[in-house]
């Protein structure tokens, strides 16, 4: 058997097990109003002031869906590379919660919106496709506050209502790592599309976790375990590590796994039991007379089709054929979208006498290096697209040296300066004048007339020397390559 | 003008539009005569001065071009009225005054008309005798200790009392053409989807419709043409071409084609019933209809699909009355113990079997052996109308298989209190329209109710056969203010 390095295996005495993971991503659909109703979906808005009749269930309202966010879901099932089923069907899912005005989710059970498709992930061993089993509108529920008041449970339901995309992979995701990478795809494949803004601070994108173990080999899959409502994908891989060597402890024990709903308490790393099966809650699914099933026509989802934007992959493709990138700077370009549009900007101001090496260097290397310390995104970027792209040009055409533009990009960041002012104004152009630095460098000849004489004996380390020389009598700006040929002539 | 409150609604709006008579005295005289009816029980919220006042601010700046103008009309108490308190007839609603209005009664005084208050129902309109009310029961004008029908009792004893000229109640499962043949008015359940559901406070959303209750046909079609409208607030409202019906009411019925359903012949029928359905056909036949004998074969099915469908509808959507947002709550330890204690004290006792019911049949393990079976039936029963409607144009049946009961009679056998709805819930599972008009006695001396069944948005047309018939008919009721003292 071959082995395959980075296969994520968990080890006891004899044993190997394999981990088997499928996540429920629930995605905030990016829209302006809720699924149902037309109050706002705002982040961070005063407790309930986003509340309709409708998301505060009075008696009487009626729910009535939002075409965008029906758009929305199935842009994002193309995006998914899955069927988009052109009838699917809101049902009520019921259960009694204090910050569940209706006292019952609007969500799609038997016939959702968009059925199966796949991923494909950029793993270092190479591509893994995952399968999607479904994607489904559904609405959220508002947010219980338990700890403002030792009595009290205070609820605030400008969240009610808003819509969400529930996409259930399938059980093929095998690690935490694959598990990292599979959130940040998708994650950019919403981006893309902005379908959803994939902020997992502020809830707009959370997972549900199915684990399950099997010793390595083995067909049959496991009893699995769900963890409800993990939102950052540092904590899914650190519940996915608990609760796998949980569940292998326990077989090892020669106990057996039960199927239950676990949570993640993040304190303590560990997953805690919720409800186990029994437990479960009967949701008592049935088809919301309120709403018609949701029709959409051919034309409809073909419309939509041909507003899809070049997504990831395709746009990785393009970089590695176009821009001749290896695939991995591809992929560091084309993760996320705003660092995609940034460098393309920055290809786009360039012109014709482009350096694409020079662009995907100085991006995934200073640039990135200055978003990092400052923790902030790239649409923030301090340097815009189009003062890096002048900047790069500045390098390329010699007009000043990769030395001192490193100098111009310190200089710029302190408000967006525009890089050839800069040089103009602190006299940082390279001197590229031959019959200057002949000049120049006959004067250090002159002045170092012995270390001239052991060079040409054969010291050949001494050229070094001279180049820093010349260097340091042009203040840094003299064009190193003039001064190479020009020193091996004189010398 | 001493006889207003005897006047139809049409004859009102004529003696207005002719400024016969001003608003502000139509209005005072069914106020008055709404205070002297207490007895009836028929009112849950009054709201007589402010009708007064919008009566007299009517009559400052008449508006005649209206189709209701200066019009009082109290309503059933299932519509949100905006700043007056809805009940739905249960206490978890006592203290609920909607900052909204439902569509169908903004339709209402966008015509002109003014709110007299709120009529009494059965709780959340399930039950068929108005005795499920936490507001007590409403007695029958036509006689004391009778029930006056449900759910939409309060509106048919208030429109046969003639407390109000005219009313809107809702039709679940009968709740409008019930109350109507027990009280000898005319009582009108339209299309699924003719009238928008936005504002009315649910029972079971794939049956509700709101529709006309009044003393006679014409009156029936005029509210019918003021209330019928295409609201995108409602999903399930349905944007067709309405007609104008009291325009367009016409007696002439010659050569329609009117079906009688086997089926409808029910085990146990009493005489009268028969009799009155033999009747029926042959004033059907006078006024030029064709009579044709159809079948309705899966019509056994009906009571039980709906005693499925639409308890499992209200389970879900009576869901929403927990004690967190509006309405009564009772104190509790935790939050399930609120709930618990504010849903025991909150619902009657009907609203209570009818939620178990419904949590029951929708429940993981019995959800395809009675809700899917439920729906299947249904369509079954739909098929069924529409194979008889490629041979006629509508179905006459008798409205209920009795008159009215006394009060109490049937209170603690849900059962046979169910078996009133016989003839009335396909209709409502078919989504069709259906007119009650009243048609004789009993051997009491007690109204009884026919029922025309029409294709869907076909309103027109059983307006029409109704109004050829009433002629015939030449009903009278017979009202003896007996609550009157």
């Amino acid at each position: 058997m071959s082995k395959n390095k980075s296969e994520y295996l968990i080890s006891r005495k004899d044993n190997q097990y394999e981990v088997i993971i499928g996540l429920e991503v629930h995605a905030q659909v990016t829209s302006e109003s809720k699924l149902f109703s037309t109050s706002s979906t705002k982040f961070g808005a005063e407790p309930n002031t986003q509340v309709s009749l409708v998301d505060a269930a009075f008696p009487g309202m009626l729910p009535v869906i939002n075409e965008f966010c029906v758009k929305q879901a199935i842009k994002t099932g193309i995006g998914l590379n899955a069927k988009i089923n052109k009838r699917s069907v809101f049902d009520r899912k019921n259960y009694f919660y204090a910050d569940l005005p209706q006292g019952y989710q609007i969500s799609q059970f038997k016939d959702p919106i968009v059925g199966e498709g796949n991923v494909i992930l950029d793993m270092p061993e190479g591509q893994k496709k995952v399968g999607i089993e479904r994607l489904h509108l559904e609405q959220d529920a508002g947010k219980s506050i338990h700890d403002l008041d030792p009595q009290n449970t205070f609820v605030d339901l400008n969240r009610s209502g808003v819509a969400l995309m529930e996409i259930v992979s399938k059980p093929d995701l095998r690690s935490p790592e694959e598990v990292s990478v599979y959130i940040k795809k998708l994650r950019s494949i919403m981006r893309y599309l902005g379908t959803c803004d994939g902020n997992m601070q502020e809830g707009s994108l959370r997972a549900d976790v199915n684990v399950s173990v099997r010793i390595k080999g083995s067909k049959d899959l496991g009893t699995r375990c769900e963890i409800k409502n993990v939102n950052s994908i540092k904590f899914m891989q650190m519940a996915i590590e608990y609760e796998a060597n949980r569940q292998v402890d326990l077989i090892e024990e020669g106990n057996s796994i039960d199927q239950e709903t676990r949570l993640f308490d993040t304190k303590k790393n560990e997953t805690r039991s919720m409800r186990s099966k029994e437990d479960a809650h009967d949701y008592r699914y049935f088809p919301d007379p309120d709403l018609l099933p949701l029709e959409v026509s051919d034309e409809f989802i073909n419309k939509l089709k041909s507003d899809i934007p070049e997504l990831p992959d395709d746009k990785k493709k393009r970089f590695i054929a176009e821009f001749k990138l290896s695939p991995y700077e591809a992929n560091i370009l084309v993760s996320d979208i705003d660092t995609a549009k940034y460098f393309e900007e920055v290809v786009a101001k360039m012109g014709k006498n482009k350096d694409i090496k020079l662009a995907v260097n100085w991006i995934t290397g200073e640039l990135f290096a200055v978003l990092n310390s400052k923790n902030i995104e790239i649409s923030q970027s301090p340097i815009s697209a189009k003062n890096l792209a002048i900047l790069i040009n500045l390098i390329k055409n010699g007009t000043i040296s990769g030395k001192i533009a490193k100098t111009v990009f310190e200089l710029m960041m302190d408000g967006n300066k525009d890089p050839q002012k800069i040089v103009e104004e602190k006299g940082l152009k390279q001197q590229s004048d031959p019959k200057a630095l002949e000049a120049l460098i006959d004067k250090i000849i002159n002045d170092n007339r012995e270390k001239a004489i052991e060079y040409k004996q054969g010291k050949e380390k001494l050229f070094g020397f001279f180049v820093g020389q010349a260097m340091k009598a042009s203040g840094g700006k003299a064009n190193p390559q003039l001064i190479n040929e020009i020193l091996k002539k004189k010398l | 003008m001493s006889d207003i409150t005897k006047q139809s609604l049409s004859e009102l709006v004529r003696n207005i539009k002719n400024k016969k008579v001003s608003s502000e005295e139509i209005t005072k005289e069914f106020v008055n005569r709404s205070e002297k009816s207490k007895e009836l029980n028929a009112y849950i919220t009054e709201d007589y001065s402010s009708a007064l006042d919008k009566a007299k601010k009517f009559d400052q700046k008449p508006n005649l071009n209206l189709k209701l103008p200066g019009i009082p009309i109290a309503v059933k108490d299932l519509f949100c009225t905006k700043d007056i308190r809805t009940t739905a007839g249960s206490k978890i609603l006592n203290n609920f005054a909607p900052t909204y209005e439902s569509t169908v009664t903004q339709n209402i005084w966008n015509e002109g008309a003014i709110l007299l208050g709120k009529l009494n129902c059965d709780e959340f309109a399930m039950g068929s005798s108005n005795e499920t009310s936490f507001f007590g029961n409403v007695q029958n004008p036509i006689n004391k200790n009778l029930v006056p029908g449900g759910s939409s009792g309060g509106s048919a004893s208030a429109v046969a009392g003639q407390l109000t000229p005219i009313t809107i109640g809702t039709d679940t499962g009968g709740s409008i053409r019930q109350p109507a043949s027990f009280t000898g008015i005319v009582g009108l359940k339209p299309t699924y989807g003719s009238c928008s559901r936005y504002g009315i406070v649910a029972f079971a959303s794939s049956l509700d419709q709101a529709g006309p209750m009044a003393q006679n046909v014409k009156d029936c079609a005029l509210l019918q043409e003021v209330i019928s409208t295409y609201d995108s607030k409602d999903s399930t409202s349905i944007n067709f071409k309405r007609n104008e019906y009291s325009k367009e009411l016409t007696n002439n019925i010659k050569g329609k084609k009117i079906g009688i359903p086997k089926e409808y012949r029910v085990d146990g029928m009493p005489k009268e019933i028969e009799d009155l359905w033999q009747k029926g056909i042959n004033y059907a036949k006078d006024c030029g209809a064709q009579i044709i004998d159809i079948s309705l074969p899966h019509t056994s099915y009906a009571l039980p699909t709906y005693y499925i469908v639409a308890p499992a509808e209200a389970s879900s959507n009576l869901a929403r009355y927990d004690g967190v947002k509006y309405g009564f709550r009772a104190k509790g330890e935790n939050l399930i113990d609120m709930y618990e204690k504010t849903r025991s004290e909150g619902f009657g006792a009907e609203v209570q079997r009818r939620i178990m019911i419904g949590t029951y049949v929708l429940s993981s393990g019995y959800y395809d052996a009675y809700y899917l079976k439920a729906q299947k039936v249904r369509k079954l029963i739909k098929n069924d109308f529409d194979e008889a409607y490629k041979k006629v144009d509508a179905i006459l049946t008798p409205s209920t298989p009795s008159a009215a009961f006394k009060i109490g009679e049937k209170k603690d056998d849900p059962v046979s209190m169910y078996l009133n709805d016989i003839f009335t819930v396909p209709v409502n599972l078919a989504g069709l329209p259906g007119i009650s008009i009243p048609a004789g006695h009993d051997s009491k001396g007690y109204p009884l109710g026919l029922q025309i069944i029409g294709k869907a948005f076909d309103e027109q047309n059983i307006l029409n056969i109704a109004y050829a018939m009433e002629e015939k008919i030449d009903f009278k009721n017979k009202i003896t203010d007996w609550w009157i003292k």
